[in-house]
């Protein structure tokens, strides 16, 4: 009996060891293969207004690429909230999709990861070369200096959205250029339970979208030309309390901001509740949230004086979708048959029409669909006065500790704590110094 | 041990009984020999359970305890081979507490020991009043018992969502009650951001788990024998007397597990921080199991959140073979 145990117990034993070897040996880190050419995965960020209307918007797509070269593509729309823990356990796991959408602001992460074909002067040839897209929109693909990790695919800007209605009630003419326009046209509209400002307190990602913007427009990067962190800069602090001073000190932002998350501030923008909003192509949200499109008007975000320009007349982040193919695909040469197709004249125009976004290909923008007057706004901030997020392997780690101390920042004006430059920095010093080696 | 100790002396007995008699049968069987045919037969049905308690436990909790010993980054998720062992790196900045990380980290344990006290203690006191009070047989019994066991019954997702709307400052139910009709507090409260995060933690997680606690209590009580109220009640014990001297000590065993399945649950609580706060939770309400995660989902540092998770296996191992220890040796004592 004991023996047999004894036996047992060293035969499960192995096989456990040969299964973990085997499953920790499934990563192949090479440059693809076309051992499968006739099948590809991709996985879709949520651009429409559900996974399923992106199924149907994508669907016919699809079906034209596969009637052209006969490659079937699998589609799984990821929502936003799982994509990038999916794409991580894709890529510990060797288990992934061929292609894929990400957000460009994960570019520099995902490609110090090592798991994306970098993009190369041979495979932007492959799809039509790298002159075809914005300078700016393939900037913020990838680290500088390096290869790409991925291909724009949609583009995307910020603009100050109004509300006409207000604006003529409160006697407000034109939409206002500069903050401190912004900040006296918003104390006129903030009576009688209605507010100048929207914002979304508890959205980290956003946070860190807002307070970039402001910082470049105070001079301040939130990392130096080495990669490090430098959060507590003058001008950095500067800017983070700039933005939550619309709730603290000009009391143009509701408290309530503080805990949205879910896009809030837009339901009150479209109820009538908040008069302006910071939004990137946000025309289809007030669509269905019951807005026509003469009810509200879209202009450059302001800056501090002048108009939208470079440096510190940034008024934008160059926002957007990348897209990415995974190193290990066994249809390497499909995928980027697909990368071409997906970022063709046709497909440009027809897919940035429908989900509201800038087409990231020059000869695409030229088409006049995007010149109505609320895509002119983002096509020429992108354009002209929009900058990348930071291009470093930890922004991620940045977009957390930055975008929480923000939040824990409206926490405390909304509970009507002060906001000083002491508290402010004290938070980003807190959240520099999470930042990992 | 004695499951084994059994199999084993009945193996010999039937080897026994075999070797006599049944020389014509085994001849035509295959050859299998019976040692195995019999003793071996419990291990067989035994040994889907045990490879997948090794699939999804043991062989993950193997891989995170190496993990924690390797800088395991971003620049390695994809080649996990090529992670450079980093010895306690991950462990000194866990629990250095006068750098940053180990002081966040020190903080959240603070605040998870706060809540899983609050939220195990109010949980285990609700469930064992409401068993108490349903343990009299009278109409509309059953129907309360369904009632009360509906939030155990819920997803815990569907639920936990519910809350945050119900905890919304502008447009939550629980402003609405507490401020517009009540008018108790001067203005309407933040439950999701800010100091009463903790609050609202506590609640959804009492709300979420003293049915287990009524559920468990209840059929405790069953085991207790109606004479020894009717023997009390002529002795004179009242109402709080029985319970004190009664049905406490009777529930002792039932509440050891309990009070510790409860604690462990609490403790490790993922989802109902995350659904209600998202990835970053607010400082009063950081537990453990959000800042792990955080430590290593959001900021891609697998290596340091593995050494975390490793230090709260740790802790917990600790604290339940200690709650075994004491809680078996009064019960013996009180046996003797």
């Amino acid at each position: 009996m004991r023996t047999i145990r004894a036996a047992a117990a060293v035969t499960l034993a192995i096989s456990i060891a040969a299964g973990v070897t085997g499953c920790g040996g499934g990563t192949s880190s090479g440059g693809g293969s076309n051992d499968s050419p006739k099948t590809l995965t991709y996985w879709a960020s949520n651009q429409g207004p559900s996974i399923e209307a992106d199924k149907k918007i994508l669907t016919p797509e699809l079906k034209k690429f596969e009637k052209q070269t006969g490659i079937k593509v699998k589609l799984e729309v990821v929502p936003w909230a799982d994509l990038l823990n999916r794409i991580l356990a894709a890529t510990t796991s060797g288990q992934g999709p061929d292609v894929l959408n990400i957000g460009n602001t994960w570019s520099a992460s995902l490609q110090a990861t090592g798991a994306l074909l970098p993009w190369s002067k041979e495979n932007f040839d492959a799809i039509g070369g790298r002159d075809r897209f914005v300078d700016s929109a393939v900037a913020s693909a990838g680290a500088e200096g390096q290869d790409p990790a991925a291909v724009p695919l949609y583009s995307l800007a910020y603009a100050l959205y109004y509300n006409k209605k207000s604006f003529a009630d409160a006697g407000i003419e034109k939409p206002p250029a500069t903050w401190d326009e912004l900040v006296a046209d918003g104390k006129k509209l903030s009576k009688d339970g209605k507010w100048g400002l929207g914002a979304e307190g508890s959205n980290l990602s956003n946070n860190i979208h807002q307070t970039f913007v402001l910082g470049q427009q105070h001079g301040a990067d939130f990392f130096d030309a080495d990669g490090k962190p430098t959060f507590t800069s003058d001008g950095a602090v500067a800017a983070v309390k700039q933005y939550i001073d619309f709730m603290a000190k000009d009391k143009i932002i509701a408290p309530g901001n503080a805990e949205y998350a879910q896009n809030q501030s837009l339901t009150d923008f479209a109820k009538g509740k908040t008069a302006m909003v910071l939004w990137q192509a946000a025309a289809s949200t007030f669509a269905s949230q019951g807005m026509k499109p003469e009810d509200w008007g879209a202009a450059p975000v302001p800056v501090a004086s002048g108009t939208p320009g470079q440096g510190k007349n940034t008024n934008s982040m160059v926002a957007g979708i990348n897209m990415a193919v995974f190193k290990n695909t066994k249809n390497i040469d499909g995928a980027k048959k697909f990368v071409k197709f997906m970022t063709s004249d046709e497909e440009q125009k027809l897919l940035n029409k429908t989900y509201g976004s800038i087409p990231p290909v020059k000869t695409a923008q030229a088409d006049e669909a995007f010149s109505a007057p609320d895509l002119a706004v983002l096509r020429d901030t992108l354009a002209k006065s929009a900058a990348p997020l930071p291009q470093v392997p930890n922004e991620s780690q940045f977009e957390t500790a930055v975008g929480t101390a923000v939040k824990e920042l409206w926490a405390d004006a909304a509970a009507g704590r002060p906001v000083t430059t002491e508290s402010v920095k004290a938070r980003l010093e807190k959240a520099q110094q999470t930042m990992q080696q | 041990m004695t499951a084994t100790v059994t199999t084993d002396s009945l193996t010999e007995k039937s080897d026994r009984v075999t070797s006599r008699g049944s020389g014509g049968a085994r001849r035509r069987l295959p050859r299998i020999p019976d040692r195995i045919r019999q003793g071996g037969l419990p291990y067989l049905l035994l040994l889907p359970a045990v490879l997948l308690e090794l699939l999804v436990h043991v062989i993950p909790m193997i891989i995170g305890i190496v993990m924690s010993f390797r800088q395991f980054t971003q620049f390695y998720i994809n080649n996990w081979g090529g992670a450079p062992w980093s010895g306690f790196d991950n462990y000194k900045i866990a629990v250095d507490v006068n750098a940053p990380i180990g002081e966040a980290l020190l903080h959240s344990f603070f605040v998870t020991c706060v809540f899983t006290f609050f939220a195990v203690g109010l949980a285990w006191l609700f469930g064992v009043a409401a068993a108490i009070m349903l343990q009299e047989n009278f109409r509309g019994r059953g129907f309360l018992r369904a009632i009360f066991l509906v939030p155990y019954a819920l997803p815990v997702y569907a639920a936990v969502i519910t809350w945050a709307f119900m905890f919304q400052r502008d447009n939550g139910l629980v402003n609405h009650v507490l401020h517009d009709q009540l008018g108790i507090t001067d203005q309407p409260s933040f439950w999701l951001i800010g100091d009463n995060s903790i609050y609202a933690l506590i609640i959804v997680s009492v709300w979420k788990g003293w049915p287990f606690a009524f559920l468990i209590v209840m059929a405790g009580l069953q085991n207790i024998p109606r004479e020894l109220y009717e023997a009390a009640s002529i002795d004179g014990a009242g109402i709080w007397q029985q319970i004190r001297k009664i049905t406490l000590p009777s529930l002792r065993p039932v509440n050891q597990v309990l009070v510790l399945v409860l604690f462990l649950w609490t403790f490790n609580d993922f989802n109902t921080p995350y659904v209600l706060f998202g990835k970053a939770a607010p400082e009063n309400a950081d537990l453990i199991s959000i800042h792990i995660y955080q430590s290593s989902f959001v900021t891609w540092n697998f290596g340091t959140g593995s050494a975390m998770s490793v230090l709260l296996l740790l802790f917990l191992l600790v604290v339940t073979a200690v709650y075994l220890f004491i809680t078996s040796r009064g019960r013996k004592g009180a046996d003797a």
